[in-house]
């Protein structure tokens, strides 16, 4: 009988990792690159993006990349309390609404629409969606569908706020780099302050809830107090979002309701890795551009990036950021059975 | 007496989008948003086997039905399978197997008023002063026949008791020796052929219009919610509700109001019954 020697997956932790989780990280040059390489290069990169694109078309795109993004984060944040929503168009457009609204009909300038759009807005939306903070899984899910699109349809059929044409002509930015910088600090500042905000205490609450909210409550905490928490601070980052494009388009309309806002960041956070905020920004970072280069083949764009979608889902379905960490963090081996 | 005709067929038309949906989602709690795409594809496929291959209607219509309901069951065994339990990332899927089946269609120029389904027979009658046309009342006789097939396939036969076991509660189901993936391809197989045959009859009364793929998903959804997902008087009484709310708007007020009345109201019973007016399995899990 012929004996079948099989081989199964090991993975171990490389060396210099090991090495860079201890204090002794500092003995050694090679090791503090390790651990800080992939946390400066990000931001850099971010940060020096803009004179490499100066001008021309993919200002335009980099600026959609950075919304597009900080929409991801914001999703990632509600999706790890366990609120997966399906409509972050819901924030960017009440952010773009009010921002809008406060520059036509009372002539606000810009560096007070803004503000008050992100907090007013964060606000509003906590209001609103406070009532069906109880509502578990799927439920939340199509609720956070459909209020977007009731909101779109609500501003057609009552003709306000412009209805169907919009507010025109509002102010602009200042030259195109406060805007452009606005954004891609905000990424960056999102991008880092979940992250520590999410391995604190308050994000130990916040995990906890998405992981069995019952026992969080058996243990004495309001779950509502802080999903209405995290629902604020996710609500805010769309919603300045959502005023930062309103200013540097001059415009808004129903549009800020449309799907896409939805699906897009929704498409860059599975792609890159739900749960660690970078994934949802790579994510994004990927797929927006992809997406504007694709414009060429005209309707069968959105169709591209539905197979994208799938093929991300079912090729890499822990997404492309827990795939590069890890393989950044271990090597596999073949290991005898 | 107007009101009273064109309620009831709004509603057994918006009865008919849903039931295909309901029976995967709300049934077997496999969630098959691409339900619209089908209905499309549906609709599309006949058309050309009539217009481009002369297949006669009643065997383009089968052909459409069964290469649908195979298409539903492939894309449960190709797609659905590689992650299952995951419901949001099945969500997702499914929308995007949607994009794309409806984007290709409007790429490939399937719309317009070229594209239009035969009706059953043709001409109208006069019923006091509203005026219906055959095909309506077929569709209305239709939906009826589907909506007593779906109560006794779900309750009386073995594969709907089935398809109802999985969605309880999967592991006992299988523990009953209840295959959960076959019994969820299935499902997801009889409920694109049901959203194909629900495009048969509604198709014809307008040309088709790839923007309906969408459409139809949102009705589809809306009845279901209102109604609780796995329950078939539920989809019943909720296509009545929204469909003489639809009418009634739209007799009094003016035809935007539509699409308002149909979100508000998902919005109201999710916020108010999470899972619907004749819910029940799912009503300890659906808040805390």
């Amino acid at each position: 009988m012929v004996e079948s020697v099989r081989y199964r997956k090991e993975r171990i932790d490389r060396g210099i990792k090991a090495r860079t989780d201890t204090i002794y990280v500092l003995s050694s040059f090679r090791d503090m690159v390790f651990l800080f390489l992939p946390r400066f290069l990000p931001i850099i990169l971010l940060l020096l993006l803009p004179f490499f694109v100066k001008g021309g078309y993919w200002e335009k795109v980099l600026f959609y990349s950075c919304m597009f993004a900080l929409l991801a984060l914001s999703w990632d944040f509600m999706a790890s309390v366990g609120l997966v929503s399906l409509g972050q168009a819901l924030f960017f457009g009440v952010g773009a609404y009010i921002s809008g609204g406060l520059n036509y009909y009372l002539k606000m300038p810009i560096f007070l629409t803004i503000p008050v759009a992100t907090l007013g807005g964060a606000l509003f939306c906590t209001l609103l969606l406070f009532s069906v903070l109880r509502l578990r899984g799927v439920y939340f899910s199509m609720v956070t569908l459909i209020l977007p699109l009731l909101f779109a349809h609500l501003i057609e059929t009552l003709d306000i706020l412009g209805g169907t044409h919009g507010l025109l002509s509002l102010t602009p930015f200042p030259g195109g780099w406060p805007a452009m910088y606005l954004a891609i600090i905000g990424v960056i500042v999102c991008l880092f302050g979940f992250r520590k905000l999410i391995s604190e205490d308050f994000g130990l609450v916040l995990r906890g809830i998405k992981d069995d909210d019952r026992v969080v409550m058996a243990g004495g905490i309001n779950i509502h107090w802080y999903k209405a928490q995290a629902i604020f601070i996710a609500g805010a980052v769309g919603c300045f979002a959502g005023a930062l494009m309103t200013h540097y388009y001059q415009f808004v309309g129903r549009s800020v309701f449309a799907l896409d806002f939805t699906v897009l960041p929704l498409a860059g956070a599975v792609l890159g890795g739900p749960g660690s905020f970078a994934g949802a920004t790579i994510g994004t970072f990927i797929l927006v551009p992809l997406s504007e280069a694709l414009r060429a083949l005209g309707g069968l764009r959105m169709a591209l990036y539905g197979v994208i979608l799938i093929a991300a889902l079912v090729v890499l379905p822990e997404g492309l950021f827990h795939y590069i960490e890890r393989r950044y963090h271990q090597f596999e081996r073949d290991a005898r059975v | 007496m107007e009101i009273i005709i064109y309620g009831i067929t709004n509603s057994v038309t918006l009865a008919l989008m849903a039931i295909g949906f309901s029976l995967t989602f709300g049934i077997s709690g496999v969630p098959n948003f691409a339900h619209g795409a089908f209905y499309l594809l549906g609709g599309i496929l006949t058309w050309i086997f009539i217009n481009q291959l002369g297949i006669p209607y009643l065997f383009s219509a089968i052909l459409s039905v069964i290469i649908v309901g195979l298409l539903g069951f492939g894309l449960y065994w190709g797609l659905m399978l590689r992650l299952r339990g995951l419901v949001v990332n099945e969500v997702i899927a499914t929308l995007a197997a949607a994009i794309v089946i409806i984007e290709v269609l409007r790429y490939l120029g399937f719309s317009g008023f070229t594209y239009v389904l035969p009706e059953f027979i043709k001409g109208s009658v006069n019923i006091g002063k509203a005026w219906l046309d055959y095909q309506r009342i077929f569709l209305v006789g239709i939906g009826v026949a589907l909506i007593i097939f779906l109560y006794i396939f779900t309750h009386r036969t073995r594969v709907g008791l089935s398809f109802r076991a999985i969605a309880q509660n999967e592991r006992t189901a299988i523990s009953l020796g209840i295959d959960s993936d076959w019994t969820a391809a299935l499902s997801m197989a009889f409920g694109s052929a049901l959203a194909v045959v629900a495009g048969l009859a509604i198709l014809p009364l307008g040309s088709i219009d790839t923007e309906v793929g969408y459409d139809i998903l949102i009705y589809a959804l809306a009845v279901g919610i209102v109604g609780g997902l796995e329950s078939v008087p539920g989809i019943v009484l909720a296509s009545f509700i929204l469909g003489f709310c639809q009418i009634l708007v739209a007799t009094f007020f003016k035809a935007q109001w539509l699409t308002v009345v149909t979100l508000a109201a998902i919005v109201i019973i999710l916020a108010v019954k999470p899972s619907g007016i004749f819910g029940k399995y799912k009503e300890l899990e659906e808040r805390v």
